[in-house]
Parts: structure tokens; sequence; C-alpha cells
């Protein structure tokens, strides 16, 4: 047996608060606890740039389990509050009230920090979607402005757009990337979501970046583009990605190479383990080292590490075959395995003219991921393709 | 062990398919079906998992 009796989470977001729901049911009776920075209870990020940006939630329909059962799970539940160091070898977690907790073990939850444009820093009207926060602020913007620029086509910049759009004011894309969406689902694909875009009258701006803010009195007002053009928005929101929020842990001994650097069980050193988007290991049917940015891996991990925070020498791999998705007007896209960039893009069943289609990822003659466009009950039968592609 | 849902939150991941078969299936449209809202304890480990991996929050067990 583990021999653990106290556990410090830090980040309580669902990775952290999975990680704490596993060590319950799999029996662990000692101290937990759940460190995070943000005041509210444990609540979910992909209605933020939904539902929770439209309006059609309110913030607490966002919550991740209800009081009650976050209760239930007795915890030393310290929300507010940012933890600030690990020093090597010392079994404690420091935290920014200037008080510790010690523990055998520590779980780091801590997920991202949204990536800033330095030129934009200061001028109002600019906003980022992480936090709960950073949404209710970006929507009250939203409902007194005209034009909104979103800098940044991903799954984020995208689905924002979208939610806006249908909130009323006129929808700007910009981004350095050909098409949206490239990273995630590749150029085929992209240009297909670019013409959904068009189709509810967003400005889609693709191959261009930003060259400097027009601003007035220290507010936004549009911003000037690469290719000398100009674009008038009365609020702008970036979505250029996001960095992993490990500032924390520097002069802690750990790897902090592009996330928190583990080994294939999760653990980054004896007693540190890490989970949700802040964690890189190597997944042994990718080839090499992966750090995921999507929610259901944030609860799969969780569940891998409580198991093997547990299990002591028998810990095992962690090789999931991931899942996200994005919801934009009136379409679901929905992705399993992990596409490579030089993969090729196949449609193999449905179509583009009846709405619904599910396409695969081939790379060296394997599938390694399948995407699904409002096919959700097919996608899940086409992930059977998604072979393991190990690199021999 | 009572289950309940919120269909409107389902976001059609199909996770809790993937998580407990037996108990869950998925309506044409992808939202999430209920095969047995009141399953034997023996389903119990899947159920719970299902709850876990369900990423829209959308299924939790009615308070006993």
């Amino acid at each position: 047996m583990s021999g653990l009796r106290r556990i410090a989470i830090v980040g309580a977001s669902v990775g952290g608060l999975t990680t704490a729901e596993s060590l319950r049911r799999r029996g662990f009776d000692g101290v937990i606890s759940l460190i995070g920075d943000e005041v509210h209870l444990p609540y979910d990020r992909p209605p933020l740039s939904k539902q929770v940006l439209s309006g059609k939630w309110t913030p607490d329909r966002a919550s991740l389990r209800r009081a009650a059962d976050i209760a239930a799970l007795e915890l030393d539940l310290r929300t507010g509050t940012k933890a600030t160091g690990r020093r090597p070898g010392l079994r404690r977690v420091e935290l920014d009230d200037v008080t510790a907790v010690e523990c055998d073990a520590a779980v780091i939850a801590t997920g991202l920090r949204p990536r800033r444009l330095p030129m934009l820093h200061g001028l109002a009207g600019v906003h980022v979607v992480r936090t709960l926060d950073d949404t209710l602020a970006l929507r009250a913007a939203v409902l007194e402005a005209e034009r909104v620029i979103v800098v940044g086509a991903g799954f984020l910049g995208t689905e924002i757009a979208a939610t806006i759009t249908e909130a009323g004011p006129q929808v700007t894309v910009v981004d350095l990337v050909p098409e949206p969406v490239t990273l995630q689902l590749g150029q085929e694909m992209g240009r297909i979501v670019a013409q959904l875009h068009r189709d509810h009258g967003v400005d889609v701006r693709m191959s261009v970046g930003v060259a400097e803010p027009i601003a007035d009195n220290n507010r936004i007002r549009g911003l000037v583009l690469t290719d000398g053009s100009r674009v008038l928005g009365d609020v702008v929101v970036t979505a250029i990605g996001s960095v992993p929020a490990t500032q924390w842990l520097r002069g802690a001994g750990l790897d902090l190479t592009d996330g928190l650097v583990c080994d294939a069980t999760c653990r980054a050193a004896p007693g540190v383990y890490a989970v949700g988007d802040v964690a890189r290991w190597p997944h042994a049917n990718v080839g090499g080292h992966i750090r995921v940015e999507q929610r259901t891996n944030a609860a799969e991990q969780a569940q891998a590490v409580a198991r093997n925070l547990l299990a002591g020498s028998g810990a095992r791999p962690y090789a999931p075959l991931n899942f996200s998705w994005t919801d934009q007007y009136d379409v679901k896209i929905q992705l399993y395995g992990h596409r490579r960039a030089d993969a090729t893009f196949a449609l193999i069943e449905g179509s583009r003219g009846e709405g619904r289609f599910v396409g695969a990822y081939t790379d060296g003659g394997r599938v390694t991921a399948v995407v699904g466009w409002n096919s959700p009950k097919s996608l899940l039968r086409h992930r059977e393709l998604v072979q393991a592609d190990a690199a021999a | 062990m009572r289950i309940e849902i919120d269909e409107d939150k389902c976001t059609m991941a199909g996770q809790c398919v993937l998580a407990a078969p037996n108990i869950f299936d998925q309506r044409d449209d992808g939202v999430v079906l209920v095969l047995d809202a009141e399953p034997p304890e023996s389903e119990r480990a899947a159920v719970e998992d299902a709850i876990i991996r369900c990423p829209a929050v959308a299924i939790w067990l009615a308070a006993e």
C-alpha cells in the first residue's frame, strides 16, 4: 500500500477536483488539500465560450459538482489561494497566504495561462477567455459592442467568434494560419470551418497578423494588420494559445520544458504528479511526449494519477485515446485521436451537402484520428478505426 | 442508485457509452439515452466512471 496520509492537489478545476474525487473513490481516507487560485467553487471551462458567454446559462450552471457533493469529499478546500512554490525534497507546498501545506505527495493541475499580445497591454476593451470572471467581463463588453475582433482562429477563437456573432456584433477573425483550426484539424477541415463562419457573416482574415493597435484615450478602437489593412473593433479578444502555468514551480527541481515533464505514469518526481493541460508525458501509442489541452483528458488523466498515486510500484502507463470537440452555430465538431501535421484527410461517411460527415486522418497507412461534423453517434462507431501507431 | 441526467447539458461526446455500455446509449441525434436508470450495484463502478468522464457534467446520482 502507498502509506500516503496527506495529498496536496494544486489547481481546483476539473483535473484537480477529479483527482480528489478519484482518490476518495479508491478509498483514500487521508487529508486531501485542494488549492485553487480562483475564488469560485470548481467550475467547468468548456461552457465559458459557449453558454456562459452567450448568456444562455447563468454561471452556476457551469459548476462541476453540487456544493453538497464537494462537501461529501471532506476536502481541505482552499479557494482563492495561490500556490507559490515547492522546494526540492521538501514535502510541502507553499502558499501566498504565507502558510504551507505539508504533504506526502503533490498533484500539479494548475492548467494554463493565456498568451497575450504585449502591444495590446493596458488598453481597455482587450479581453481573453480563460476564467469565469474573464468570460463575464467579455460578455458585458460584447453587449455594448458593435464590432468585435477575435485574434486567433483555433477552437477557442472560432467558438468565441460564433457565440459573439449570434449575439449580434459584426465579428472579424484574424490569424496567421492559412485557414481556421489548421493546427487542430488541418487545412481541408479549416476551409470548411472558414466557410461556415463566412456564411454567418464573419469577416475571416487568414494568413495575416496584427501589426499594431488603433487606440484612443487608452481604449482599443481597432487593429492595423500586417498587410496594412485596418479593422475596426470596440472589443478585441485574443485567443492565441496558452502557456502551462508552471512559473510558480521554478526552483523546485522539476523539468518545466513546456509543461511539467513526467514519465509514462504521469509522475514528475518522487511524490509529484501532473494532471491535465499542464502535464507533458510520453504517450506509448503516439510516440514522444505530448501535452493535451482537452477537457476530457483532464478528467481521464486525473483518474489515472489517482490510481497510480495509490498503486506505488504498480503504477501503469497512461495512454488514452483523446477526445475533443467544439460547438459553433448549429455545428458540432468532434475529434478522436492524435492528428499529425502531415496526415492525409478523406471523408469516409456523409458529405458537406448533407450537413453531416465523418472524416479520417491517415498517416503512413494508419488512421490516427477521426473527425465528425454533426455526427456524434456515427463518430463513436468510427472511433474503432483509430489504431495505435506507436513509433516503432 | 438512481441515475439522473440533464439532456440540455449533454454535449453528445458519448463518453458515458464507452464507460458504461450496459447503462447508456445515444439517441440518433447523439443525446444521452439511459437504458437503465436504476441499475444494479454491480454497475456502480461503471456508472461512476461515466459520471466522471462526462465532459458536460450532465449525469449524476440522485441523493439517497
